[in-house]
C-alpha cells in the first residue's frame, strides 16, 4: 500500500492550485456543495444540538437528584410560562424528555455520525472527488437544521397541559393526538418530517455514491468497513424513514383533519401507531450504531497495525444486523397486549441479533490479537466502546425475553440499556472517530493528553450515570417520571453525580478543541503512521478542497 | 439515610447553578407549596368503607428498597418463575459474557501492546475460529430461549372460568377498579397525599386512597383498558405489567401468594401526572375479601361458587408447580 500511497500524494500535489480554489465565505458555507464542508457543517450542528440535548438531560438529572419537585417550575418559566401551575411544571418534565430524546437521536447522533463523518470520509475512503449529488447533499443538511428549528419552536407554544410537546420521543397516540391540544405537537411532528426528509435524501446520496463512485479497482469487498457501515445504514434509512413519515403524517391528520387512524372510537387502533413507529424505531437504533461499528473497525485495525480480522464476516454481520433489525420491532411493545405467538416470535427473533453482534465483538478482539497495539486516544476510546457496547448488548439479550420484559418494561433498566448502547456506545464511537479524524479534518493535532483525560473522566462519569439505573429499573422505578418514591433516592443521587462528572469531561473536550486550533501542531497527511491504510491517509491534512481529480487505482494485492 | 450522606459529600455544581437561576426566575417558596397541589386531587371516594379495615404499613410486602440492586422479592407463581430465570440464568449469562469480553480486552492490551509485541502478525482469517464464535452464542441463546419461551407460555395461561374478575381502567391520572361479578361498581384509586401517607407510615407517592383489594392464592383475571390515553398497570413484586389501551381490553392473570400490600406505578407515559398514579394491591384471605366486598355493597357470586373459590385457594401451591401450559 505504501507505494500506491505515494502515487496518490503526488497527484494531489500536482493539482493543488486548482484544487484549493475555495468560494467566498457565504457561498462556501451557506450554498455548499462540497462534501467536506457539508460534513463540517453537520458536525458543528451536531455539537450545537448535542449541547442543547445534553443541557436538557442535565435539567432532568437535577430534578431527579432528590425526591420531590424542586426545579420544574423554574424550567417552565424558561420556556415562557408565567407562574406555572403544578401541572404545567410537570408537563415541562415531559417536554424535557421528549426534546432530549428527539434531539439526541435526530439532531445529534445521526447528523454527526452519518452527516458528519459519513460525508467527510465516505468519498475520501472510496477515492471519489465528492458525493454523487452535491446540491442534494446541501439541502439534506439545511432540512435537518429547519427540522431542529421546528422542534425548538415547539417548546414555546401550547402543547396541552403546558408549553411544548410532552409525549416522549416515541410520540405515542392517543397522547400525541387527543392528549396534546395545541400547536406544539404539530411543530414537533413537522420537525420529524423535515429531519426525515433530509435523512432520506442523504441516504439516497450515500447509496448512489458508494455504488457508482468507487475508485477503479475498489470492489465492494475492498471497501473499508466504515463505508460498508454507512452503506447498510443508508439502506436502513431509506426503508425505515418513509414508514415513520407515514405514521406521523397520520398523526397530523388525526390531530387536524378528523381522521381516526389511531382512534379506536373511529375504527382505528392506537397500537397500529406503535407498530409503525417501531418498524422505523428499531432500525433507527442500528442507524445510530452501525456507523460507530464502522469507525471502531477502522480504528482498531489502524492502531493494532493489522488488517481487520474476518473482513467479510464483519461486513456481512452488519448486513445481517440491518436485515434482522427490520423483523424484531415489536420487542419494544411486549406489554401492549399482543398475543402469545407474536411475543414468542419476537423474543426468538430479537435474540438472533446477538449472533452477528457477537461476531463483530470477537472480530475486533481478534484484530487486536497478535497486533502491535498503540494506545493513542482513538484506540482508547475504541476499546472503551467495545466494553461499554458489550454491557449494553447483554442487557439487550436480557430485555429480548418477553417474559422477563414484563417486569422491567418501561423501567430505568431499559433506560440504562439503551444509553449503554447509544450514549455510551454510539457517542463513544463518535468521540473515537473525532479523535481519529479531527486532525485530518482540521489540519491541527489535538492534545493526546487531554484526549486521554477526556476519555477517563467520561468513562467514569457515564458509567456512574447509567450503571445504577440498572438497579433502579430492576427495583421497579418507571421511566419518564419527574419525581419518585424515596426508596429510589440513593441510586438517583449517584446517577446525578455521574452527570456532573460527565459535564467536566465534555469541558475537557472543548478545551482540547481550543488547544488544537490555537496551539496544535500541524497535522501531517498520515499522522497515525503505517497502520492507517485507507485512502484518506494518502491526502494532506486537511485534504485539498477538491481531491482525487485523478482517480486513485486500487490494485489487486491491496487489502482493505 | 444513605442518600443524605451521599448528597452532602458530593460537589453540588448543578444545585448551586440551579439555585442561582431559581433566585431570579421564580419565587422559591412557591415551589414547595405547589408540590402539595398534586396530592390535593385525591380524597374523593373514601367515605363508605367503615366495616373494612385496610392493612397497615406492617403488611407492606412489595415495594422498592433504597439502595437495592436487584429485583423486588416476588410474591406470585409467575414472579417466582421469572425471578428464577432472572437470577439463575440471565444474570450469570450477562455477567459471564461481560467479564469474558473484559478479560479478553485486558489480555490483548497487555500481551499485544507495542512494547510486548513490536511486530504485528498478518493473520486476518481463521475460519474455524469464526465458526466457533458464531456457534457458541447460538448455543447460549438456545439455552436462554427454551425457559424464556416457557415463561411466556405460562404468562399467557388462561385463568379458570370462575376466577375473580376485575376490570382495571386507567384514567388521567388515577385508576378505576370494578368487580363486575361481585356487584362492586368502579372504585376510584388516587394517590394518597404524600404527607398523609408519610404520617401514616406508608411510602409516599406509592400509597393510594383506595387499594385494589384481591383475594390471595387464587388466579385473578385482570381486564385492563384505558379511558383516555395509554397507561400501564404494573406491580413489580407480582411480575405484572400490561398496558391500558383505549378501545382494547387486555387480559392477564395475576395471582398473589401471601396477604400483604404490593405497590406499583403507572408504566406508560400518560401526560403531566404520569408519575403520580400509583397502584396499590391489597391481597387478603378470602374471608376478608368477602368482608370487603360486603362493605362495598356487593356480594360474592353465589354461595357454591364461593366455596369452589376457597377450594382453589387451598390448592394454590399445587397449581404453582403445574400451571396450565
Amino acid at each position: 500500500m505504501a507505494t500506491t500511497a505515494d502515487t496518490f500524494q503526488a497527484h494531489t500535489d500536482e493539482h493543488h492550485h486548482d484544487a484549493d480554489h475555495k468560494p467566498g465565505f457565504f457561498v462556501r458555507w451557506f450554498m455548499s456543495t462540497n462534501h467536506k464542508d457539508i460534513g463540517t457543517l453537520y458536525l458543528i450542528f451536531a455539537i450545537f444540538a448535542g449541547i442543547i440535548g445534553g443541557a436538557f438531560s442535565g435539567m432532568m438529572r437535577m430534578e431527579l437528584a432528590e425526591p420531590g419537585i424542586q426545579y420544574l417550575h423554574t424550567f417552565a418559566t424558561w420556556f415562557g410560562a408565567e407562574n406555572p401551575t403544578m401541572d404545567q411544571a410537570l408537563h415541562t418534565w415531559n417536554v424535557l424528555i421528549t426534546a432530549h430524546g428527539l434531539i439526541m437521536v435526530f439532531f445529534m447522533v445521526m447528523p454527526a455520525i452519518i452527516g458528519g463523518f459519513g460525508n467527510w470520509f465516505v468519498p475520501l475512503m472510496i477515492g471519489a472527488p465528492d458525493m454523487a449529488f452535491p446540491r442534494m447533499n446541501n439541502i439534506s443538511f439545511w432540512l435537518t437544521v429547519a427540522g431542529f428549528c421546528s422542534l425548538l419552536a415547539s417548546a414555546f407554544v401550547p402543547g396541552g397541559t403546558g408549553l411544548g410537546a410532552g409525549v416522549g420521543w416515541t410520540v405515542y397516540a392517543p397522547l400525541s393526538t387527543t392528549g396534546s391540544v395545541g400547536p406544539a405537537m404539530d411543530f414537533a411532528i413537522f420537525s420529524l418530517h423535515l429531519a426525515g426528509a433530509g435523512s432520506i435524501l442523504g441516504a439516497t446520496n450515500f447509496i448512489t455514491t458508494i455504488f457508482n463512485m468507487r475508485a477503479p479497482g475498489m470492489t465492494l469487498h475492498k471497501m473499508p468497513l466504515f463505508v460498508w457501515s454507512v452503506l447498510v445504514t443508508a439502506f436502513l434509512l431509506l426503508l425505515a424513514l418513509p414508514v415513520l413519515a407515514a405514521a406521523i403524517t397520520m398523526l397530523l391528520t388525526d390531530r387536524n383533519f378528523g381522521t381516526t387512524f389511531f382512534d379506536a372510537a373511529g375504527g382505528g387502533d392506537p397500537i397500529l401507531y406503535q407498530h409503525l413507529f417501531w418498524f422505523f424505531g428499531h432500525p433507527e437504533v442500528y442507524i445510530m450504531i452501525l456507523p460507530a461499528f464502522g469507525i471502531i473497525s477502522q480504528i482498531i485495525s489502524t492502531f493494532s497495525r493489522k488488517p481487520v480480522f474476518g473482513y467479510l464476516g464483519m461486513a456481512y454481520a452488519m448486513v445481517a444486523i440491518g436485515v434482522v433489525g427490520f423483523i424484531v420491532w415489536a420487542h419494544h411493545m411486549y406489554t401492549v397486549g399482543m398475543d402469545v405467538n407474536t411475543k414468542m416470535y419476537f423474543t426468538a427473533a430479537t435474540m438472533v441479533i446477538a449472533v452477528p453482534t457477537g461476531i463483530k465483538i470477537f472480530s475486533w478482539i481478534a484484530t487486536m490479537w497478535g497486533g502491535s497495539i498503540e494506545f493513542k486516544s482513538p484506540m482508547v476510546w475504541a476499546i472503551g466502546f467495545i466494553f461499554l457496547f458489550t454491557v449494553g448488548g447483554v442487557t439487550g439479550v436480557y430485555l429480548a425475553n418477553g417474559g422477563i420484559d414484563n417486569n422491567v418494561h418501561d423501567t430505568y433498566f431499559v433506560v440504562a440499556h439503551f444509553h449503554y448502547v447509544l450514549s455510551l456506545g454510539a457517542v463513544t464511537g463518535l468521540f473515537a472517530g473525532f479523535y481519529y479524524w479531527f486532525p485530518k479534518m482540521s489540519g491541527k493535532m489535538h492534545s493526546e493528553f487531554l484526549a486521554h483525560l477526556h476519555f477517563w473522566i467520561f468513562f467514569v462519569g457515564v458509567n456512574l450515570i447509567f450503571f445504577p439505573q440498572h438497579f433502579l429499573g430492576l427495583n421497579g422505578m418507571p421511566r419518564r417520571i419527574p419525581d419518585y418514591p424515596e426508596a429510589f433516592a440513593y441510586w438517583n443521587g449517584i446517577s446525578t453525580l455521574g452527570y456532573e462528572i460527565t459535564v467536566v469531561s465534555v469541558l475537557v473536550w472543548f478545551v482540547n478543541i481550543a488547544y488544537a486550533y490555537t496551539m496544535g501542531k500541524k497535522a501531517e497527511g498520515n499522522y497515525w503512521g503505517e497502520g492507517a491504510t485507507t485512502l484518506e491517509w494518502t491526502l494532506s491534512s486537511p485534504p485539498p478542497f477538491h481531491q482525487f481529480e485523478t482517480l486513485p487505482v486500487i490494485e489487486d494485492k491491496d487489502h482493505h | 439515610m444513605k442518600f443524605g450522606e451521599n448528597a452532602l459529600k458530593r460537589l453540588h455544581i448543578l444545585t448551586i447553578l440551579a439555585a442561582a437561576l431559581t433566585f431570579f426566575a421564580a419565587p422559591g417558596a412557591a415551589l414547595a407549596q405547589d408540590a402539595e397541589s398534586v396530592d390535593a386531587v385525591a380524597e374523593e371516594v373514601a367515605a363508605e368503607v367503615p366495616a373494612y379495615e385496610y392493612y397497615g404499613p406492617d403488611m407492606i410486602k412489595g415495594q422498592p428498597v433504597d439502595g437495592a440492586i436487584n429485583i423486588q422479592p416476588q410474591y406470585s407463581p409467575i414472579g417466582q418463575e421469572g425471578a428464577w430465570m432472572h437470577n439463575g440464568i440471565l444474570m450469570y449469562t450477562m455477567f459471564g459474557i461481560s467479564l469474558l469480553i473484559l478479560g479478553l480486552l485486558l489480555f490483548v492490551m497487555i500481551r499485544f501492546n507495542k512494547r510486548a509485541n513490536p511486530v504485528p502478525s498478518k493473520t486476518s482469517h481463521n475460519t474455524l475460529l469464526e465458526v466457533i464464535w458464531t456457534g457458541i452464542p447460538i448455543v447460549i441463546l438456545l439455552v436462554i430461549a427454551v425457559p424464556s419461551i416457557a415463561l411466556i407460555s405460562k404468562q399467557y395461561a388462561s385463568p379458570p372460568e370462575d376466577a375473580v374478575t376485575i376490570k382495571v381502567k386507567g384514567y388521567q391520572w388515577y385508576w378505576g377498579y370494578e368487580y363486575p361479578d361481585h356487584g362492586v361498581g368502579e372504585i376510584i384509586s388516587n394517590m394518597m397525599p404524600q404527607d398523609e401517607a408519610r404520617a401514616a407510615g406508608f411510602p409516599a407517592q406509592l400509597e393510594v386512597d383506595n387499594r385494589l383489594v384481591v383475594p390471595v392464592g387464587v388466579p385473578i383475571r385482570l381486564q385492563i383498558i384505558g379511558a383516555d390515553v395509554i397507561h400501564s398497570f404494573a406491580v413489580p413484586s407480582l411480575w405484572t405489567k400490561l398496558d391500558a389501551v383505549p378501545g382494547q381490553i387486555n387480559e392477564t392473570t395475576m395471582q398473589v401468594d401471601e396477604p400483604g400490600i404490593y405497590y406499583g406505578q403507572c408504566s406508560e407515559l400518560c401526560g403531566a401526572r404520569h408519575g403520580y398514579m400509583p397502584i396499590a394491591v391489597e391481597a387478603v384471605p378470602m374471608e376478608r375479601f368477602e368482608q370487603w366486598v360486603a362493605a362495598q355493597g356487593g356480594s360474592m357470586p353465589g354461595a357454591e361458587e364461593a366455596v369452589a373459590e376457597e377450594a382453589v385457594a387451598e390448592e394454590a401451591p399445587v397449581a404453582e408447580e403445574a400451571p396450565v401450559a
